[in-house]
């Protein structure tokens, strides 16, 4: 039976692994490949590598920690951050990355995950989505958030934009919920749920779990593949084994081997 | 031991690669039919479409080489795909060295595809490929094509349907999960493969 994925985020910047509260205030966090071993022994199922200064600094991922994470991680890793080309996203998959994922520049231009997914397998293809929601009730999508002066709006619906995703060519989606993200008051079950209900392929849960119980409210409830998480893992108030152990007793099938 | 990864150009090159220098192993990378005949151990990985990686083992001409190895060869995701006769991606015709069609799987409730994370294995049939991988050990798995389970199949999976996760045709095997990103499971793989090839 498929497990659900534990997934630690590793917001990269300038070379460090770097996280904040509500998409602000960075906070250096170690070094990335040290990290990404420590994850790794832990249990995580999967890492995510977000290179945050990349889209509004208009520069891709550096790769050389792309390859010396991959010539030491025996588990999947996905690298965002930048990636607006088929020639960019071959560098990184050749560098070692098992998936690419891409946010602002899938918005500006939707054909490149037809493009990424021509060319590498719809497998390799993650799209990540930041949505908030907006006066009116709406979840509509924000570009840019990786530096919060060139943060706007996109102008699209959270749920068209995952649909369209889809039907382009993405293999996964990680849907980002701001207003919850960094504040540990559970991940957004509701804009999880609509999400869900909108597309077949893998959805990652992103933004806000602070405790091991809305891991399980996200997976019971919203029935999201993997749940993404940063602070509540680097700062050692989440265990992973301790969470696995907690799932399991759930009821919800983990990996613990 | 001379071991060599073949080609194809699918992109997982780089951590198979890493995972076999992990084992103390340093594989070649090669597109050249008289280095693959002459290696020990032959390693096809993939990722992508099974089309594209055809097309390239075609470019190289390399079909025929592949298809009369005599020394144990690993197929790992696409290139497991690549061993069997057709892949109904694409609708393409593949090295036929395992009979039988590798097709999409069914998304349905609950059973979404692309298949991807973890899942666990269910041992069929006895090989020094597999030997020390536990039954229900779990393996990491993306794709959305797979081949059935038969005859040759030595461990399955389970998503929406069964399917093979592990097979072996006298000197020819493979994997649909990942090794080189499988932890301890694939890790175990790789080395059965390296230090016993396949008996």
């Amino acid at each position: 039976m498929l497990s659900r994925r534990i997934i630690p985020c590793l917001d990269v910047r300038a070379g460090r692994v770097v996280k904040g509260v509500r998409f602000r205030d960075h906070v250096d966090m170690g070094n990335i490949v040290e990290l990404a071993l420590r994850y790794r022994d832990a249990g995580a199922d999967e890492l995510v590598f977000y290179d945050i200064g990349a889209s509004p600094e208009g520069r891709s991922v550096d790769y050389a920690w792309v390859e010396r994470v991959s010539s030491l991680l025996d588990i999947p890793f996905c690298v965002a951050g930048g990636i607006r080309d088929v020639a960019t996203a071959r560098a990184v998959l050749y560098a070692g990355a098992d998936k690419i994922s891409v946010n602002t520049p899938a918005l500006e231009r939707p054909l490149l995950i037809s493009e990424l997914a021509e060319a590498f397998g719809v497998q390799c293809v993650v799209v990540g989505i930041d949505s908030v929601r907006e006066a009116d009730g709406e979840w509509r999508v924000r570009q840019y958030t990786g530096d919060p002066s060139k943060m706007r709006a996109a102008g699209l619906r959270t749920l068209d934009w995952a649909q369209q995703a889809q039907a382009l060519g993405a293999g996964e989606i990680v849907l980002n919920c701001m207003d919850s993200d960094g504040v540990r008051r559970g991940y957004d079950i509701e804009q999880l749920s609509a999400v869900r209900e909108s597309c077949t392929v893998p959805l990652i849960a992103s933004g806000g779990a602070g405790e091991c119980a809305h891991f399980a409210e996200a997976f019971s409830q919203a029935d999201v593949d993997g749940a993404l998480a940063a602070s509540v893992f680097h700062s050692g108030s989440i265990a992973i084994p301790a969470l696995k152990d907690y799932l399991h007793e759930q009821g919800i099938e983990v990996r613990r081997d | 031991m001379k071991v060599v990864l073949v080609d194809a150009g699918g992109s997982n090159i780089g951590s198979v690669r890493y995972a076999l220098q992990r084992l103390g192993v340093e594989a070649e990378l090669t597109g050249d039919a008289a280095m693959i005949r002459a290696a020990e151990r032959v390693i096809l990985p993939g990722v992508g479409a099974a089309a594209v990686c055809m097309a390239r083992l075609r470019e190289l001409d390399l079909v025929e080489t592949l298809r009369s190895l005599r020394q144990p060869m690993l197929g790992v995701c696409v290139g497991v795909q690549l061993l069997f006769a057709h892949s109904e991606e694409d609708d393409t015709p593949c090295l036929g060295l395992l009979p039988g069609t590798v097709r999409k799987l069914a998304a349905a409730p609950g059973v979404r595809v692309p298949h991807m994370g973890w899942n666990t294995l269910q041992r069929h049939a006895e090989s020094s490929l597999t030997t020390g991988i536990d039954e229900g050990a779990h393996a990491y798995f993306v794709h959305s094509y797979a081949a059935p389970v038969d005859e040759f199949c030595l461990c399955s999976s389970e998503h929406g349907q069964r399917f093979a996760a592990v097979v072996q045709r006298s000197n020819v095997a493979g994997a649909q999960f990942h090794p080189e990103r499988s932890s301890a499971v694939g890790a175990r793989l790789l080395r059965n493969f390296i230090e016993h090839g396949l008996k």
